[in-house]
């Protein structure tokens, strides 16, 4: 689904320039449950901006489903993000004047789905994530795992190859991330790939794979004690 | 181009966002507004000196004499000119057809008395174009005719004024009025828009008056009317050439204005059509200065409105929105938001202009102030364009931000 090879990106600081990601090899077969963990600087935002496609990588390949990345105008970027990505973000990104629901819908306005039928199916994933009784709020009258619940309704609505959470759980307290957890993981026991980025170690024991960044390298790539469980059940 | 989901996307984001759009509107209302404003009340101004004119037709043209103020060919300064029929025939003659009316003028003062009330009028002699070139109209019988000319007729076109101060409320048509103790015949009763003095006079067949009053052929003054289908231009040179030729054959020093002098309304129309001119033109320059600093101030808002809403786009664009819907939402909204309350402004403006109406015309010369049709449609696409460009300008910087830093933005 994900693979990168020898992957390359520095932002420029003034005259000099920062390499944050140095090389980096990386395979995610589809159906994968993987956590990036890293201390902040170790680049791993940066990577999961560059498979978001919000960002383009110096050096390197990248092929997102077998499509090689490479040359991607906004336009291109825009259409492969509604196609192939949803986005789960820590500050949850919600639009403050849209309810619950439209911003459920909003990715399925740019798919071209007609009104009546975005919003039923906006519907269905709010339910999914138990906010069907919220569905005309607006977000700040939500609470912050209401939100990131919102947030992740919205990033599968369009049915994603693959769903990439930057610090789902960076805002929520503890109760409210095994809740944003619980619904990653039944995320990827329906099948779908989905790529967590962290810090925090409790986090990423609950994801199926464990790749550890530092200064722009992998330093280790492990399979967790969750997955063997589950392997040997 | 009609995208019902676009539209409701729009919609959303004005009603959401009030104070915004309010403030981002009114700007342009306002400009839009003193615009109008402007534009109707200089307006007005033209018209009221269009209609400052209305005593005499647009066209006309007087012939004057008085004495020379120069020697020439041996005559002496100081020599009284004195016109005569000849004089009135040469012209006729000469420029017949550039000439729509033509009339010669004898100046009277005389008692006019009916019964017994009495008083003194200025009585005129002239032909009967001169109904036309001094814009009399008749309210009842009829005015001074080629007959009356021809049959040297004892008759007496007054005007209203007379007619109220020597009959008051009693029928006057018809009824013999003693001129300077002769018997003349009341045919006609008349009114003028020039005023009170204009409705204080009389008008008899020029022939009886040249045969009653010194049985000669003098005259006092010619008018007439030039053809109106000459340009301002030509109707000029045409008054110049008329008062060259009449010099000449007076034996008038060709420059001598105090001789003999062509009064032509044509020079007086194209002086208030340069004052007009310039004034239009500054009208335009400060209007338009007007509509750019509105046109500044909306760019303004915009450029800020797309600076607390890069998030937005940021957010949008992470969820599949291509840079191209984004400027298109921005633009939309802009031009919906210019164009409204760019109406606003106009019609506002407009509906005060048409509440000033009249009023304001006695004390500031200003007369039925309007915009016109034309005016309205210049506005309107100003407006639009305005609205394009304002939008179209940061909302094509904001979309090109790469998400991840518009998502950053806060």
């Amino acid at each position: 689904m994900i693979r990168i090879e020898k992957l390359h990106k520095s932002y420029p600081i003034g005259k000099d320039s920062l390499h944050v990601l140095k090389g980096i090899d990386l395979h995610i077969k589809e159906g994968e449950f993987v956590s990036i963990m890293g201390s902040s600087g170790s680049g791993k935002s940066t990577l999961l901006n560059i498979v978001g496609l919000l960002d383009i990588h110096d050096e390197g390949d990248y092929y997102l489903n077998g499509q090689l990345i490479k040359d991607m105008n906004e336009k291109k970027a825009a259409i492969l993000r509604n196609k192939f990505l949803g986005f789960v973000f820590q500050s949850f990104n919600l639009i403050s004047y849209k309810t619950a629901l439209e911003n459920v819908a909003l990715p399925l306005y740019y798919k071209g789905i007609s009104r009546k039928e975005r919003l039923k199916t906006a519907l269905e994933y709010l339910d999914k994530v138990g906010l069907k009784d919220w569905a005309n709020h607006l977000p700040n009258e939500l609470s912050g795992g209401q939100k990131q619940r919102v947030a992740i309704a919205r990033a599968l609505v369009t049915k994603p190859k693959v769903v990439l959470a930057d610090e789902p759980t960076g805002a929520l307290d503890s109760t409210t991330t095994d809740n944003v957890m619980d619904l990653l993981k039944d995320i990827n026991d329906e099948g779908m790939t989905v790529f967590v980025i962290t810090h925090e170690e409790e986090v990423a024991e609950q994801t199926k794979r464990i790749v550890r960044l530092k200064d722009g390298v992998i330093i280790s790539d492990e399979v967790t004690q969750a997955s063997k469980v589950l392997n040997y059940v | 181009m009609f995208d019902l989901d676009r539209w409701r996307e729009i919609f959303q984001s004005i009603s959401k966002n009030k104070l915004r759009s309010v403030m981002s509107g009114f700007t342009v209302a306002f400009a839009i507004l003193l615009f109008t404003l402007l534009f109707g009340i200089v307006s007005g101004l033209s018209n009221s000196f269009q209609g400052a004119f209305v005593d005499d037709a647009q066209n006309s043209m007087f012939v004057r004499v008085w004495k020379t103020s120069k020697p020439y060919k041996g005559l002496q300064k100081g020599r009284s000119i004195q016109l005569k029929n000849d004089d009135y025939n040469f012209v006729t003659e000469k420029y017949g057809e550039k000439l729509q009316y033509q009339s010669s003028r004898i100046y009277k003062n005389f008692i006019l008395k009916y019964k017994n009330e009495a008083s003194s009028y200025s009585v005129m002699a002239i032909n009967p174009d001169h109904q036309f070139i001094e814009k009399t109209i008749i309210t009842e019988g009829r005015y001074v005719n080629e007959r009356d000319i021809k049959e040297k007729a004892k008759v007496i076109v007054i005007g209203r004024l007379i007619k109220e101060d020597l009959f008051g409320e009693r029928p006057a048509l018809g009824k013999r009025l003693n001129v300077n103790d002769s018997s003349y015949l009341i045919i006609g009763i008349f009114s003028d828009e020039g005023g009170d003095n204009e409705e204080r006079k009389a008008f008899i067949p020029l022939s009886t008056a040249q045969m009653i009053y010194g049985n000669n052929d003098y005259i006092n003054q010619m008018a007439f009317g030039y053809d109106p289908n000459l340009n301002l231009d030509a109707a000029v040179a045409f008054g110049n050439k008329m008062e060259r030729n009449l010099r000449s054959k007076l034996n008038i020093h060709p420059d001598d204005q105090s001789a003999l002098s062509v009064r032509n309304m044509a020079e007086a129309n194209q002086g208030i059509g340069q004052f007009m001119g310039v004034l239009y033109a500054i009208v335009i320059l400060v209007g338009s200065g007007t509509l750019v600093a509105g046109i500044i101030g909306i760019s303004n808002i915009m450029i800020f409105v797309i600076k607390e809403r890069t998030k937005e786009f940021g957010i949008r664009k992470a969820l599949g929105a291509k840079p191209s819907s984004i400027v298109g939402m921005v633009v939309q909204e802009s031009v919906l938001i210019t164009t409204l309350a760019g109406y606003l402004g106009l019609s506002l403006g407009t509906y005060l202009l048409s509440l000033i109406g009249d009023s304001l015309e006695k004390d500031y010369f200003i007369k039925d102030p309007s915009v016109s049709t034309g005016i309205v449609v210049g506005a309107t696409i100003v407006l639009i364009l305005s609205g394009l460009i304002a939008g179209y300008v940061p909302a094509k910087r904001a979309a090109n931000i790469k998400p991840i830093v518009a998502l950053r933005a806060d």
